[in-house]
């Protein structure tokens, strides 16, 4: 039992974000405050982030038999916290002027990062289920947020009969799992399948469930169909939150699975995977073409841009746990960095947000700072050199070759060639001088919100991951996943 | 260290360019700016050409002669490093692209009139990148620069080009650009990689480094694939004929000082791409491909100049003709020979010299006559003062005139690849025949003819007269004495001659 203290240590962050959860609620209770609700919400986040280095001196540690606390996950939660900050500046100024009630979005916002940081340190099926539950169901509020604009409340209602079929999936494939191979840990489930071969089938099926509800999750290809209309009609800072928090955590915890339970044993599974990421690219990329609106483009490019990132899961090995974590970090600063823009051109919030392209014409004359930080996201997310996204094409294309997979790196290929047609038709409105129908701008002193700020340091972040990457490889490369 | 002043220059140029039209300042001056940065490469680059040491010295290694060198550690997780070089070939283009960058400043002096600054940074980025591209030497920071490069011209052509008939045009050709350039480039990232894991998996060592991935050993096979990775890549810029289908909309929309560069040096980086790279790294899979590369370039000579011919927009007739003459500068390549490597160098620097004369007078034309449609041209001689002379001129020389450098180029790449291939001479030298059409029917239908009016246009004033004169005199100049030029590529090109030659190592 000595172990314990070192063990409730190695929960803090989780533990942290209860707490601040509690407090924030109780704070509403008392008093609603807009500005303190905020100010509560970031203070509790930085705090998790602070207690990580504290938890990075006694990793790896294994807590009960639910939670793995390693450097991998201690690095995917920093991002995620980062990432959930990030979403809080936006929200802050984003709903300063909603005509509703303002609080409890962080209360949301909060729950919803605690399940995250749950399913990154799972080992377990019961973390795992929990995590991703109390990841989700936050997030049908999130996204209803501004339920008296019909698409919002529409995206919410949709966004949760899908995720809840895809949580029937995913539990029905973990009791076959446990069927057949009597435990719920990841890494138990090899031993116990290789002593029941009769079982197999029973595992072919329970594993292909689980995929289906992660692809959910994940918006691939076949299960994406949900994506555009919720990014489209969820409020900025919840499209912001969702593509990337929740992105992260369930593509740690996929990473994690595959890598402790092998079912590489399963070459059909592992083919099917590849499949998924290559009819993501494909369908992601084509569906963008002849979208109107910035969100639902954002949403097709993300399946495309998983889809990119799943290819990896199917070369596997360590250059490719490097890759995923290199990968996910260009691509949540690029996605917050394109969101943030977003939300603050419609920020505050009055009606439904600015996604017309036309919306956006003339931006870089109106507001050329801002309007240079969407240009760079949009390089970055095209993959294009001087931007941090063209350092995480080139670790997936590396990967793709090194594990001589030619057909998904010719499909990352024709992806981007794809995907470039509607990243530089979306630029490029932004230096038109013609004036759109109706304009929307960021209010004139946008780079003094704290909104702005974030937005700015995510362009100088992306910028200085694309010059000068070592740094950030550095770090993921130490951030190693501990077996067991 | 200079290497480093040459490469960051532009980009700090263009930087200021922008800001000082947003700080509000006169019109006129981000103009000189981008003028002084240009000249200041111009400077330094010829400060090199003149202190430099460029003389073959001893044996040829396995590892090239660099002039100058510089190099820094940069991702060590891969083993990349900024790395720099100089050599003849280098020193060429980087003068080539300073001077042009020059031209393309004064040529928009008046033509470009909305957002200065912001063109200005374009401008200077696309030298910067292929200043960069002409100077990496590690694989990892070329690709860096060979991509970046595009996304200014991107812009050039998307806000400040000509829109054709159909509305958005301008936007589409340089989406089309884009996209082609791209996509090929991202082949090469593939080919790229597939060398270094290659490498990785017979050393143990990631490396990026040229010198170092020349001497991998490659199965057959996959030295050909590879290879062929960098030669699409490089046959997209170029361009080679099947996938020549973004030029001439990228040049009839782009505007004069956007032509300027992509005639007179982008298309030179895929030349130089091809010597450097795909040769030197890959001589064994380049000997098997040649047939298939020369022939490529006889089918570009011809399709070229029959495009040419049946072009009506002069724009677009110059830059079929750059179609043709890369044909030219292809089958020089492949062939092999030291004098057809001499003879590349040369017709890449005429060709920039007289297409970027052909592009500024197409301009100059649209500012005073307000098409580029040669059906309603004609009897123009006389009517624009010393312009018609200086067209005649351009035009004798991109059909290879004898005392211009074009024809130097032409008979030396002709002369040099007869004692390989002297078919493909014989046949190529049919194009020439072809060229002198094209280029007689331009200088009939816009000068020659019946005058519409006999009203004057307007002569050239100094700046527009001077910067022809240059360009005239420099033609002149290398087609009279080209000696000025071929001393200094010699040892690049012996390397490649040596390295093309004797490729069976017996490690490969």
């Amino acid at each position: 039992m000595n172990q314990f203290p070192t063990q409730l240590l190695a929960l803090a962050p989780l533990a942290v974000l209860c707490v601040t959860v509690v407090v924030v609620m109780l704070s509403i209770a008392a008093r609603r405050h807009h500005f303190t609700t905020a100010t509560m919400t970031v203070i509790g986040l930085s705090l998790a982030l602070v207690s990580l280095l504290g938890v990075l001196r006694i990793t790896p540690i294994q807590v009960t038999s639910l939670f793995i606390i390693d450097d991998y996950s201690v690095l995917y939660a920093a991002i995620v916290l980062v990432a959930a900050l990030a979403c809080t500046m936006l929200a802050h100024a984003y709903l300063e002027t909603l005509p509703d009630r303002r609080e409890e979005f962080y209360l949301l916002l909060l729950c919803s990062t605690g399940g995250a940081l749950a399913l990154i340190a799972s080992r377990h099926f019961a973390s795992f289920f929990i995590g991703l539950e109390l990841l989700s169901v936050p997030l049908y509020g999130m996204v209803a947020y501004a339920f008296r604009d019909r698409i919002s409340l529409e995206a919410g209602l949709k966004y949760m009969v899908l995720s809840g079929a895809a949580s029937a999936f995913l539990l029905f494939g973990m009791a076959l799992l446990y069927a057949a191979s009597g435990t719920l840990e990841y890494a138990g489930l090899v031993d116990g399948l290789a002593n029941g071969g009769e079982h197999q089938s029973w595992v072919m099926i329970g594993v292909g469930m689980m995929v289906i509800a992660l692809t959910f999750k994940l918006s691939l290809v076949p299960f994406h169909l949900w994506t555009p209309d919720v990014y489209e009609g969820a409020p900025g800072p919840s499209s912001a939150f969702l593509a990337t928090v929740s992105k992260v955590a369930v593509f740690a915890v996929l990473l994690r699975f595959f890598t402790l339970a092998p079912p590489a044993a399963n070459e059909w599974l592992l083919t099917l995977v590849g499949v998924i990421a290559f009819a993501s690219m494909m369908v992601g990329n084509l569906l963008a073409l002849r979208q109107r609106n910035v969100k639902r483009l954002l949403g097709y490019s993300s399946i495309a841009h998983l889809g990119y990132l799943l290819s990896v899961i199917v070369a596997g090995g360590e250059l490719g746990t490097e890759a995923v974590g290199v990968y996910l970090a260009t691509y949540i600063a690029t996605m917050l960095g394109a969101f943030g823009v977003i939300t603050l051109v419609s920020s505050p919030y009055s009606g439904t947000d600015a996604g017309a392209l036309h919306h956006y014409r003339g931006l870089f004359w109106r507001r050329p700072y801002l309007a240079t930080v969407f240009t760079l996201m949009m390089l970055s997310l095209a993959g294009i050199p001087i931007t941090a996204g063209f350092i995480g094409k080139f670790y997936v294309i590396a990967v793709a070759v090194d594990a001589h997979l030619w057909w998904l790196a010719g499909g990352i290929v024709v992806g981007s060639a794809i995907g470039l047609y509607y990243y530089l038709r979306l630029m490029v409105i932004m230096f038109l001088d013609e004036p759109g129908e109706s304009r929307r701008d960021a209010v004139s002193g946008w780079g003094q919100q704290s909104g702005g700020i974030m937005v700015l340091l995510l362009a100088a972040l992306v910028i200085f991951f694309g010059v000068y990457p070592q740094p950030l490889i550095a770090l993921v490369h130490a951030a190693g996943m501990a077996h067991g | 260290m200079i290497l480093c002043w040459l490469l960051f220059v532009p980009f700090i140029g263009g930087f200021l360019c922008w800001q000082i039209e947003r700080r509000g300042a006169p019109s006129q001056l981000p103009r000189w700016i981008a003028l002084l940065t240009m000249l200041l490469v111009v400077v330094l680059s010829l400060w090199l050409w003149l202190t430099g040491d460029f003389s073959l010295t001893g044996a040829i290694g396995d590892s090239p002669s660099w002039a100058r060198e510089f190099r820094v550690g940069w991702i060590d997780r891969f083993g990349i490093s900024f790395h720099l070089a100089l050599d003849g070939l280098s020193l060429i283009m980087i003068t080539l692209t300073g001077f042009l960058g020059v031209l393309a400043v004064v040529c928009s002096w008046n033509e470009i009139t909305n957002r200065i600054g912001f063109f200005h940074l374009n401008l200077l980025w696309i030298i910067g990148g292929v200043v960069g591209v002409f100077l990496a030497i590690d694989l990892f920071l070329f690709f860096f620069f060979w991509e970046m490069m595009l996304v200014p011209m991107y812009f050039l052509i998307a806000l400040w080009g000509h829109s054709g008939s159909k509305g958005n045009t301008r936007i589409g050709a340089a989406i089309k650009f884009f996209i082609y350039t791209q996509a090929s480039g991202l082949l090469m990232l593939v080919s790229i990689l597939g060398l270094v894991f290659a490498h990785y998996s017979n050393t143990g060592v990631f490396t990026f480094d040229y010198a170092v991935l020349r001497d991998t050993p490659l199965s057959g096979p996959l030295a050909y694939v590879l290879m062929l990775g960098f030669f699409i890549a490089f046959a997209v810029k170029l361009p080679v004929v099947p996938l020549h289908g973004w030029l001439p909309d990228a040049h009839a929309q782009a505007p004069t000082a956007g032509s300027v560069d992509l005639a007179g040096i982008l298309l030179k980086t895929a030349a130089y791409g091809m010597l450097r790279f795909a040769i030197p790294l890959f001589p064994d899979a380049s000997a098997q491909f040649a047939p298939i590369a020369m022939a490529l370039g006889l089918v570009g000579i011809y399709y070229g100049a029959l495009l040419a011919y049946s072009q009506t927009d002069i724009k677009r007739l110059i830059a079929c003709s750059s179609i043709s003459h890369m044909g030219f500068i292809l089958i020089g390549i492949y062939s092999g020979t030291l004098l057809a490597l001499q003879g590349v160098i040369v017709l890449m620097i005429a060709h920039a010299f007289s297409a970027a004369g052909l592009f500024i007078m197409s301009g100059q034309l649209y500012e005073r006559i307000h098409t580029r449609n040669m059906p309603e041209m004609g009897g123009l001689f006389g009517r624009l003062g010393a312009l018609p002379g200086f067209g005649l001129v351009f035009v004798m020389a991109s059909l290879g005139m004898p005392g211009t450098a074009n024809f130097i180029g032409e008979f030396l790449i002709l002369f040099g690849a007869f004692e390989t291939v002297p078919w493909v001479v014989v046949v190529a030298s049919g194009g020439l025949i072809l060229a002198a059409i094209y280029s007689l029917v331009l200088m009939h239908r816009v000068y020659w003819g019946t005058p519409r009016s006999e009203a004057s246009l307007g002569g050239l004033d100094p700046r527009e007269y001077s910067m022809l004169l240059v360009l005239l005199v420099l033609t002149l100049w290398v087609g009279l004495y080209p000696n000025t030029v071929l001393d200094i590529s010699q040892t690049a090109m012996s390397e490649i001659t040596h390295w093309f030659a004797v490729s069976p190592l017996p490690t490969r």
